[in-house]
Protein backbone atom coordinates (compact mmCIF):
# COMPACT_ATOMS: atom_id res chain seq x y z
CA UNK A 1 0.00 0.00 0.00
CA UNK A 2 2.82 2.38 0.93
CA UNK A 3 4.59 1.54 -2.32
CA UNK A 4 1.43 2.07 -4.37
CA UNK A 5 0.84 5.42 -2.65
CA UNK A 6 4.45 6.41 -3.35
CA UNK A 7 3.86 5.71 -7.05
CA UNK A 8 0.61 7.71 -7.13
CA UNK A 9 2.22 10.58 -5.21
CA UNK A 10 5.18 10.65 -7.59
CA UNK A 11 2.76 10.67 -10.50
CA UNK A 12 0.71 13.60 -9.14
CA UNK A 13 3.91 15.45 -8.25
CA UNK A 14 5.12 14.99 -11.84
CA UNK A 15 1.79 16.11 -13.32
CA UNK A 16 2.08 19.26 -11.19
CA UNK A 17 5.62 19.89 -12.41
CA UNK A 18 4.55 19.58 -16.05
CA UNK A 19 1.39 21.69 -15.67
CA UNK A 20 3.25 24.42 -13.80
CA UNK A 21 5.99 24.81 -16.42
CA UNK A 22 8.83 23.52 -14.22
CA UNK A 23 9.79 20.92 -16.85
CA UNK A 24 10.61 23.72 -19.31
CA UNK A 25 14.20 24.79 -18.52
CA UNK A 26 13.74 28.02 -20.51
CA UNK A 27 10.94 29.01 -18.13
CA UNK A 28 13.03 28.22 -15.06
CA UNK A 29 15.94 30.28 -16.44
CA UNK A 30 13.38 33.02 -17.21
CA UNK A 31 12.51 33.08 -13.50
CA UNK A 32 16.17 33.20 -12.46
CA UNK A 33 16.98 35.95 -15.00
CA UNK A 34 15.92 39.02 -13.01
CA UNK A 35 18.17 41.32 -15.07
CA UNK A 36 16.59 40.21 -18.36
CA UNK A 37 12.97 39.55 -19.34
CA UNK A 38 11.83 38.19 -15.97
CA UNK A 39 9.17 35.47 -15.84
CA UNK A 40 7.61 35.41 -12.34
CA UNK A 41 5.57 32.22 -13.02
CA UNK A 42 7.65 29.97 -10.80
CA UNK A 43 6.88 32.09 -7.75
CA UNK A 44 3.25 30.98 -8.26
CA UNK A 45 4.34 27.32 -8.35
CA UNK A 46 6.15 27.72 -5.03
CA UNK A 47 3.27 29.73 -3.58
CA UNK A 48 0.61 27.18 -4.53
CA UNK A 49 2.66 24.24 -3.31
CA UNK A 50 3.63 25.86 0.00
CA UNK A 51 0.03 26.94 0.65
CA UNK A 52 -1.25 23.35 0.46
CA UNK A 53 1.79 21.68 2.03
CA UNK A 54 1.84 23.98 5.07
CA UNK A 55 -1.73 22.91 5.97
CA UNK A 56 -0.59 19.27 5.79
CA UNK A 57 2.46 19.93 7.97
CA UNK A 58 0.22 21.65 10.49
CA UNK A 59 -1.73 18.38 10.87
CA UNK A 60 1.36 16.18 10.67
CA UNK A 61 2.96 17.97 13.60
CA UNK A 62 0.09 16.92 15.87
CA UNK A 63 0.12 13.20 15.09
CA UNK A 64 2.80 10.62 15.87
CA UNK A 65 1.77 8.25 13.08
CA UNK A 66 0.89 8.54 9.40
CA UNK A 67 -2.52 7.36 8.19
CA UNK A 68 -1.05 4.18 6.68
CA UNK A 69 0.46 3.28 10.04
CA UNK A 70 4.15 4.15 9.77
CA UNK A 71 5.86 6.68 12.01
CA UNK A 72 6.05 10.31 10.88
CA UNK A 73 9.56 10.85 9.62
CA UNK A 74 10.08 14.58 9.91
CA UNK A 75 13.60 16.00 9.57
CA UNK A 76 15.34 16.59 12.88
CA UNK A 77 18.51 18.38 11.73
CA UNK A 78 18.56 22.00 12.82
CA UNK A 79 22.11 23.22 12.48
CA UNK A 80 23.06 25.61 9.69
CA UNK A 81 26.53 24.28 8.89
CA UNK A 82 29.11 24.35 6.14
CA UNK A 83 27.57 21.36 4.36
CA UNK A 84 24.19 23.05 4.10
CA UNK A 85 25.66 26.33 2.85
CA UNK A 86 28.14 24.91 0.33
CA UNK A 87 25.69 22.23 -0.84
CA UNK A 88 22.94 24.79 -1.35
CA UNK A 89 25.24 27.11 -3.29
CA UNK A 90 26.56 24.29 -5.52
CA UNK A 91 23.02 23.14 -6.24
CA UNK A 92 21.99 26.71 -7.15
CA UNK A 93 24.87 27.08 -9.62
CA UNK A 94 23.93 23.79 -11.31
CA UNK A 95 20.26 24.79 -11.36
CA UNK A 96 21.10 28.15 -12.97
CA UNK A 97 23.38 26.58 -15.59
CA UNK A 98 20.64 24.51 -17.23
CA UNK A 99 17.31 25.20 -15.53
CA UNK A 100 16.94 21.63 -14.26
CA UNK A 101 16.45 20.61 -10.65
CA UNK A 102 16.01 16.93 -9.70
CA UNK A 103 12.20 16.56 -9.94
CA UNK A 104 11.65 18.19 -13.34
CA UNK A 105 14.68 16.38 -14.79
CA UNK A 106 13.17 13.00 -13.80
CA UNK A 107 9.75 14.06 -15.11
CA UNK A 108 11.38 14.93 -18.47
CA UNK A 109 13.22 11.63 -18.94
CA UNK A 110 10.47 9.82 -20.85
CA UNK A 111 9.77 12.62 -23.31
CA UNK A 112 12.69 15.01 -23.54
CA UNK A 113 15.20 13.11 -25.68
CA UNK A 114 18.87 12.90 -24.78
CA UNK A 115 19.35 16.18 -22.89
CA UNK A 116 17.46 15.35 -19.68
CA UNK A 117 19.02 11.88 -19.81
CA UNK A 118 22.55 13.35 -19.88
CA UNK A 119 21.62 15.61 -16.95
CA UNK A 120 20.12 12.78 -14.88
CA UNK A 121 23.10 10.46 -15.46
CA UNK A 122 25.48 13.26 -14.40
CA UNK A 123 23.26 14.02 -11.38
CA UNK A 124 23.34 10.35 -10.29
CA UNK A 125 27.13 10.40 -10.73
CA UNK A 126 27.28 13.48 -8.50
CA UNK A 127 25.14 11.75 -5.87
CA UNK A 128 27.42 8.69 -6.09
CA UNK A 129 30.49 10.93 -5.57
CA UNK A 130 28.81 12.25 -2.43
CA UNK A 131 28.11 8.71 -1.18
CA UNK A 132 31.71 7.60 -1.69
CA UNK A 133 33.14 10.74 -0.10
CA UNK A 134 30.67 10.61 2.78
CA UNK A 135 31.46 6.97 3.55
CA UNK A 136 35.21 7.63 3.43
CA UNK A 137 35.00 10.64 5.73
CA UNK A 138 32.73 8.90 8.26
CA UNK A 139 35.11 5.90 8.23
CA UNK A 140 37.97 8.31 9.00
CA UNK A 141 36.00 9.79 11.87
CA UNK A 142 35.39 6.32 13.34
CA UNK A 143 39.10 5.54 13.16
CA UNK A 144 39.94 8.82 14.86
CA UNK A 145 37.63 7.94 17.73
CA UNK B 1 13.81 44.80 -15.01
CA UNK B 2 11.18 43.90 -17.60
CA UNK B 3 8.48 41.28 -17.23
CA UNK B 4 8.25 38.52 -19.82
CA UNK B 5 4.45 38.78 -20.18
CA UNK B 6 4.34 36.48 -23.23
CA UNK B 7 5.54 33.49 -21.19
CA UNK B 8 3.93 34.46 -17.89
CA UNK B 9 1.44 31.74 -16.84
CA UNK B 10 0.25 32.59 -13.32
CA UNK B 11 -2.87 30.39 -13.30
CA UNK B 12 -1.31 27.27 -14.82
CA UNK B 13 1.71 27.65 -12.56
CA UNK B 14 -0.49 28.13 -9.51
CA UNK B 15 -2.58 25.06 -10.47
CA UNK B 16 0.59 23.01 -10.99
CA UNK B 17 1.91 24.25 -7.66
CA UNK B 18 -1.33 23.19 -5.94
CA UNK B 19 -0.93 19.68 -7.45
CA UNK B 20 2.67 19.53 -6.19
CA UNK B 21 1.45 20.68 -2.77
CA UNK B 22 -1.29 18.04 -2.82
CA UNK B 23 1.23 15.30 -3.64
CA UNK B 24 3.47 16.57 -0.83
CA UNK B 25 0.52 16.59 1.59
CA UNK B 26 -0.59 13.05 0.62
CA UNK B 27 2.89 11.65 0.98
CA UNK B 28 3.30 13.26 4.37
CA UNK B 29 -0.07 12.32 5.86
CA UNK B 30 -0.37 8.82 4.33
CA UNK B 31 3.25 7.61 4.23
CA UNK B 32 4.70 9.90 6.89
CA UNK B 33 7.51 11.04 4.64
CA UNK B 34 8.94 14.21 3.14
CA UNK B 35 8.51 14.43 -0.64
CA UNK B 36 12.06 15.62 -1.29
CA UNK B 37 13.16 14.39 -4.68
CA UNK B 38 16.94 14.51 -4.21
CA UNK B 39 16.65 12.64 -0.90
CA UNK B 40 14.32 9.99 -2.33
CA UNK B 41 16.60 9.42 -5.35
CA UNK B 42 19.86 9.70 -3.42
CA UNK B 43 18.64 7.15 -0.86
CA UNK B 44 18.67 4.56 -3.64
CA UNK B 45 22.45 4.87 -3.78
CA UNK B 46 22.63 3.87 -0.11
CA UNK B 47 20.13 0.99 -0.20
CA UNK B 48 18.68 -0.14 3.12
CA UNK B 49 16.58 -3.31 3.25
CA UNK B 50 12.84 -2.51 3.19
CA UNK B 51 13.53 1.10 2.24
CA UNK B 52 13.99 0.69 -1.51
CA UNK B 53 10.56 -0.20 -2.95
CA UNK B 54 8.76 3.05 -2.14
CA UNK B 55 11.69 5.10 -3.48
CA UNK B 56 11.64 3.27 -6.82
CA UNK B 57 7.83 3.60 -6.95
CA UNK B 58 7.97 7.38 -6.34
CA UNK B 59 10.65 7.90 -9.00
CA UNK B 60 8.71 5.66 -11.41
CA UNK B 61 5.61 7.81 -10.84
CA UNK B 62 7.62 10.93 -11.70
CA UNK B 63 9.05 9.33 -14.84
CA UNK B 64 5.61 8.08 -15.96
CA UNK B 65 3.89 11.42 -15.34
CA UNK B 66 4.44 12.94 -18.82
CA UNK B 67 2.93 9.82 -20.43
CA UNK B 68 -0.19 10.13 -18.24
CA UNK B 69 -0.28 13.90 -18.85
CA UNK B 70 -0.27 13.38 -22.62
CA UNK B 71 -3.51 11.33 -22.38
CA UNK B 72 -5.33 14.35 -20.96
CA UNK B 73 -3.71 17.26 -22.77
CA UNK B 74 -0.85 17.96 -25.17
CA UNK B 75 2.46 18.27 -23.35
CA UNK B 76 3.69 21.86 -23.08
CA UNK B 77 6.59 22.78 -25.36
CA UNK B 78 10.01 22.80 -23.71
CA UNK B 79 13.19 24.57 -24.71
CA UNK B 80 16.58 23.29 -23.50
CA UNK B 81 19.35 25.73 -24.44
CA UNK B 82 22.14 23.95 -22.56
CA UNK B 83 24.69 21.88 -24.49
CA UNK B 84 25.99 18.48 -23.37
CA UNK B 85 29.01 19.93 -21.53
CA UNK B 86 26.93 22.26 -19.38
CA UNK B 87 24.32 19.52 -18.79
CA UNK B 88 27.07 17.26 -17.39
CA UNK B 89 28.58 20.07 -15.30
CA UNK B 90 25.15 21.10 -14.00
CA UNK B 91 24.12 17.51 -13.29
CA UNK B 92 27.25 16.89 -11.22
CA UNK B 93 26.76 20.12 -9.26
CA UNK B 94 23.08 19.40 -8.63
CA UNK B 95 23.84 15.79 -7.60
CA UNK B 96 26.66 16.68 -5.20
CA UNK B 97 25.08 19.91 -3.95
CA UNK B 98 21.63 18.51 -3.15
CA UNK B 99 23.13 15.60 -1.19
CA UNK B 100 25.61 17.73 0.78
CA UNK B 101 22.96 20.35 1.39
CA UNK B 102 20.38 17.65 2.26
CA UNK B 103 17.72 18.85 -0.17
CA UNK B 104 16.59 20.58 -3.33
CA UNK B 105 13.70 22.74 -4.50
CA UNK B 106 11.16 20.22 -3.15
CA UNK B 107 12.69 19.13 0.16
CA UNK B 108 13.97 22.54 1.29
CA UNK B 109 11.97 24.87 -0.97
CA UNK B 110 8.49 23.39 -0.51
CA UNK B 111 8.56 21.05 2.51
CA UNK B 112 11.10 23.02 4.54
CA UNK B 113 9.45 26.40 4.09
CA UNK B 114 6.02 24.85 4.74
CA UNK B 115 7.20 23.57 8.11
CA UNK B 116 8.96 26.87 8.82
CA UNK B 117 12.39 25.24 9.16
CA UNK B 118 15.07 27.94 9.50
CA UNK B 119 17.63 25.50 8.04
CA UNK B 120 15.54 25.03 4.89
CA UNK B 121 14.86 28.77 4.57
CA UNK B 122 18.61 29.42 4.59
CA UNK B 123 19.21 26.63 2.05
CA UNK B 124 16.43 27.93 -0.22
CA UNK B 125 17.72 31.52 -0.04
CA UNK B 126 21.22 30.29 -0.91
CA UNK B 127 20.32 28.12 -3.89
CA UNK B 128 18.02 30.81 -5.27
CA UNK B 129 20.78 33.39 -4.85
CA UNK B 130 23.32 31.10 -6.55
CA UNK B 131 20.79 30.50 -9.35
CA UNK B 132 20.21 34.25 -9.86
CA UNK B 133 23.96 34.97 -9.90
CA UNK B 134 24.72 32.05 -12.25
CA UNK B 135 22.07 33.15 -14.76
CA UNK B 136 23.27 36.75 -14.51
CA UNK B 137 26.83 35.64 -15.32
CA UNK B 138 25.91 33.23 -18.14
CA UNK B 139 23.23 35.46 -19.72
CA UNK B 140 24.61 38.94 -19.27
CA UNK B 141 28.33 38.88 -18.51
CA UNK B 142 29.77 36.16 -20.76
CA UNK B 143 26.94 35.70 -23.28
Amino acid sequence: MQVLMAFITGLIFGLGLILSGMTDPAKVIGFLDIAGAWNPSLAFVMGGAILIASIAFHFANTRPKALLGSVMRLPTARQIDRRLVLGGLAFGVGWGLTGYCPGPALASLAIGGSKPLIFVVAMLAGMAIFEIHDRCSSAHKREAV
Amino acid sequence: MTIDWANFTPWLSLAGGVLIGLATAMFLLLNGRIAGISGILGGLLRPVKGDVGWRIAFVAGLIFSPIVFSFAAPLPAVQIDADAASLIMAGLLVGIGTRYGSGCTSGHGICGISRLSPRSMVATALFMLAGFVTVFITRHLIA
